[in-house]
């Protein structure tokens, strides 16, 4: 009788939930919840260090169910722009990000909103993590007004506050990030640069440039190299000499983490931040890492890689589906909490879509503005001679 | 002779104050362009090879360390791409930095830096990101330094949208121009000339002051004339007014346009002395074909001035050739003064 009565009371709690979409409906209270718990995680490759970041993490109920979110988030994200790319709404270059939530929302779990960051091209994670909304972020896929760049940038160019993109050229945001770094060090604050690149843009000839002029100088920079094992549809065995990416930096200190636990990601970040603010130069971060997508949406993925190894990693290794786990196998949420916060997500991705589609385009006055900061408006010479149309700031 | 000279740069305060006008060579004015700017806002700082501790490969920072230090003198290793995009990364997070290039052959290195980091991003981030750097260098052939070390780049980074691209004269023009680049919120390419680093031109009391600008993006008419325009920039200028001197004495003036800047490029200017003249010859050192004065005859050929040529645009220009070394060769394949009095009384059908 009692094991009926819970059954049933299960079923009416899911379906009341499903109805009050922003009420969780739980009828266990927080109380019940353990607040934080202590989890080991895996031991960290070293180079040039003695020693590493713990081998445990303590993770807070807040700070899991945030991280869950956040994952979640991207995630859908990432799917819904898979869908509108299909259905030929957003164009152009699309490289997205599910499979690898945990190392943009480990990172920034191990940094706070005034470091900065810069990324390559798949961006749209970190252009979240770094505050920009959903909605501006899908806005500016299907090239709207409202977009975080106006329409201007696109699924490349989005820039935020401490966040300078979204960079189309492989490996040029390397030495970018390092200039941030200048800044951060010549300004006196002690905040630092993260400069994110992919195994691809590792053996790039700029990479190492930044590496010995971020030594020489000292500049507080957290290389990470983001390793999802495939530079477009080339594995890394295939272009790098050397594939222990941690090591590349030769002179600088490096951490082999694994990247798809959020919780390792974080501490290796904050033990990277540490050695950062502490005065002792850059750091190189590796995160063993994997995209679920192929390089780009005009990419199947499945030319170089086979299903079954996507296949396992997604049943093995999903970093959603490991804090989930964790969390669940430790009492730090309910089934039911989780499956509301899916549900919140859900809609917050249904709503940011629909605006993205509806949204208008950019007016044509927008056309020729932005090229200078600070100037009087101007002529712009349009396709012909008599096209004049006008620059504002 | 020597000592004369140090003595008169180590009182140079002294004696600037002492005369109302001074001569000045393009050098110094730099220097003291930077000088005068570094002290004026702390965000300012050059990075570059030998910028530092060697004093500029050709003496352009000269004391700039001595007075500043490290911080703000910043000595790179050989390295365009990285230490390029390391200058952009700076000014992304708000400071102001002078990129200098040995000479802006070595710009090839980092040019996708200086295009696709700086130029365009203001652009891609519907103007949230600004992008206030100074990229500055000799550009343009040289004396004897042969192919790779000539290239003139007003034309490559002139084509850019989103680029500021100047290129000064004279003392005054750098010296106004350099104020004005490293005061301007946008990407500028500077475009020295090693040649005319040692001339000495007269600089006013007034172009002595602190804040002396010459906006970026105005034209100036050099020399007033009636017959025929000749548009020039850099180094060139000085060569159309020595031709316009010679001309003079066989009854034909010529109006000089200084352009100072590349882009954007002051049509109005070029297009009200080409329909007070009715002619026009265009002046440049670098190569023919797409170049600087392939643009402008262009621009006439689409606006009001067409109608008031009597004879078509014609262009002097560098030779269309690498620049070979030999004193004889390297004379032959650049523009010379006799060529600009040549292609003068071609057009004037004289």
């Amino acid at each position: 009788m009692q094991k009926m009565m819970t059954l049933i009371s299960n079923v009416l709690r899911g379906s009341v939930s499903r109805n009050a979409a922003s009420v969780v409906v739980s009828s266990r209270s927080y109380a019940d919840f353990t607040p934080e718990a202590t989890f080991d995680i895996k031991k960290v490759d070293l180079h040039r260090l003695e020693e590493g970041p713990p081998l445990t993490s303590t993770l807070t109920r807040e700070d899991g169910l945030k991280y869950y979110r956040t994952m979640q988030t991207i995630r859908r994200m990432e799917l819904k722009a898979d869908q509108l790319y299909k259905q030929k709404i957003i164009r152009g270059f699309c490289h997205l990000y599910d499979g690898q939530e945990a190392c943009a929302v480990g990172i920034e779990g191990g940094i706070t909103l005034s470091d900065h960051l810069i990324t390559a091209y798949r961006a749209h994670g970190y252009t979240l993590t770094r505050g920009g909304t959903v909605r501006e972020i899908m806005a500016e896929l299907t090239g709207r007004r409202e977009g975080i760049a106006k329409g201007k940038g696109g699924s490349m160019h989005m820039y935020t506050k401490n966040f300078y993109g979204g960079n189309g050229i492989v490996g040029a945001q390397v030495p970018l990030g390092a200039g941030v770094a200048l800044a951060c060090k010549y300004l006196g604050t002690d905040q630092l640069c993260v400069s994110l690149y992919g195994d691809g843009a590792a053996n790039q000839g700029q990479i190492f440039e930044t590496y010995n002029m971020a030594s020489l100088w000292k500049l507080p920079i957290i290389f990470i190299c983001e390793n999802n094992q495939y530079g477009m549809g080339t594995s890394v065995e295939r272009a790098s000499a050397s594939t222990e990416y941690y090591k590349r930096g030769d002179f600088i200190p490096g951490l082999r983490v694994d990247g798809m636990d959020v919780l390792c990601v974080r501490e290796a970040t904050k033990f990277a931040a540490d050695h950062c603010r502490s005065g002792k130069g850059p750091i190189l971060m590796e995160l063993q890492t994997y995209r679920y997508h192929g390089h780009s949406m005009s990419d199947p993925g499945v030319s170089y890689r086979t299903r079954e190894e996507i296949q396992e990693v997604r049943s093995k290794s999903d970093p959603i589906s490991m804090l989930k786990d964790r969390m669940l196998s430790n009492n730090m949420a309910s089934v039911e909490e989780l499956k509301e916060i899916d549900i919140e997500v859900r809609k917050e991705i249904e709503d940011a879509a629909q605006f993205a589609t509806t949204d208008p385009e950019p007016p044509l006055d927008d056309l020729c503005s932005h090229i200078y900061a600070n100037e009087k408006s101007f002529e712009v010479r349009g396709a012909t001679p008599w096209t004049k149309l006008t620059s504002h700031s | 002779m020597a000592s004369l000279r140090s003595f008169l740069q180590c009182n140079f305060d002294i004696l600037r104050k002492t005369f109302v006008i001074l001569f000045v060579n393009v050098r110094d004015a730099l220097n003291q362009a930077m000088d005068e700017e570094l002290e004026r806002d702390e965000r300012v700082f050059l990075l570059g090879e030998e910028v530092a501790q060697y004093d500029g490969a050709y003496k352009v920072s000269r004391g700039l360390w001595k007075k500043y230090g490290d911080k703000r003198i910043i000595d790179t290793p050989i390295t365009e791409m990285g230490f390029a995009g390391i200058a952009v990364g700076a000014a992304f997070a708000g400071l102001r930095p002078i990129c200098e290039f040995m000479t802006w052959n070595f710009s090839m290195q980092a040019i996708d830096q200086v295009i696709n980091s700086a130029a365009k991003t203001y652009y891609m981030s519907a103007g949230f990101q600004t992008v206030p750097i100074v990229f500055r260098g000799p550009n343009g052939s040289s004396a004897g330094v042969a192919a790779q070390h000539s290239q003139c780049f007003a034309a490559w980074y002139g084509h850019c949208p989103g680029l500021k691209v100047v290129s000064p004269w004279n003392s005054e023009d750098a010296r106004g121009l350099l104020k004005a680049a490293i005061r301007d919120d946008n990407p500028v390419v500077f475009l020295e000339n090693e040649m005319m680093y040692g001339v000495p031109f007269e600089l006013s009391e007034e172009m002595m002051h602190k804040d002396f600008v010459i906006p970026i993006g105005k034209a100036k008419v050099e020399r007033q004339g009636t017959h025929i325009t000749l548009v020039s920039h850099s180094r060139c200028v000085g060569f159309c007014l020595d031709a316009a001197a010679v001309l003079a004495k066989e009854g034909v003036e010529c109006e000089v346009v200084n352009l100072r800047t590349i882009r954007p490029l002051d049509v109005d200017t070029i297009e009200a002395s080409v329909m007070k003249t009715g002619n026009l010859v265009t002046v440049e050192g670098g190569w023919p074909q797409y170049g600087v004065g392939a643009e402008i005859c262009a621009r006439i050929m689409e606006g009001p001035a067409f109608n008031y040529l009597d004879a078509p645009a014609v262009r002097v220009t560098g030779v269309d050739i690498p620049m070979p070394y030999a004193k004889i060769l390297e004379d032959h394949s650049v523009p010379q003064i006799k060529d600009i009095i040549f292609s003068v009384k071609k057009v004037l059908n004289m």
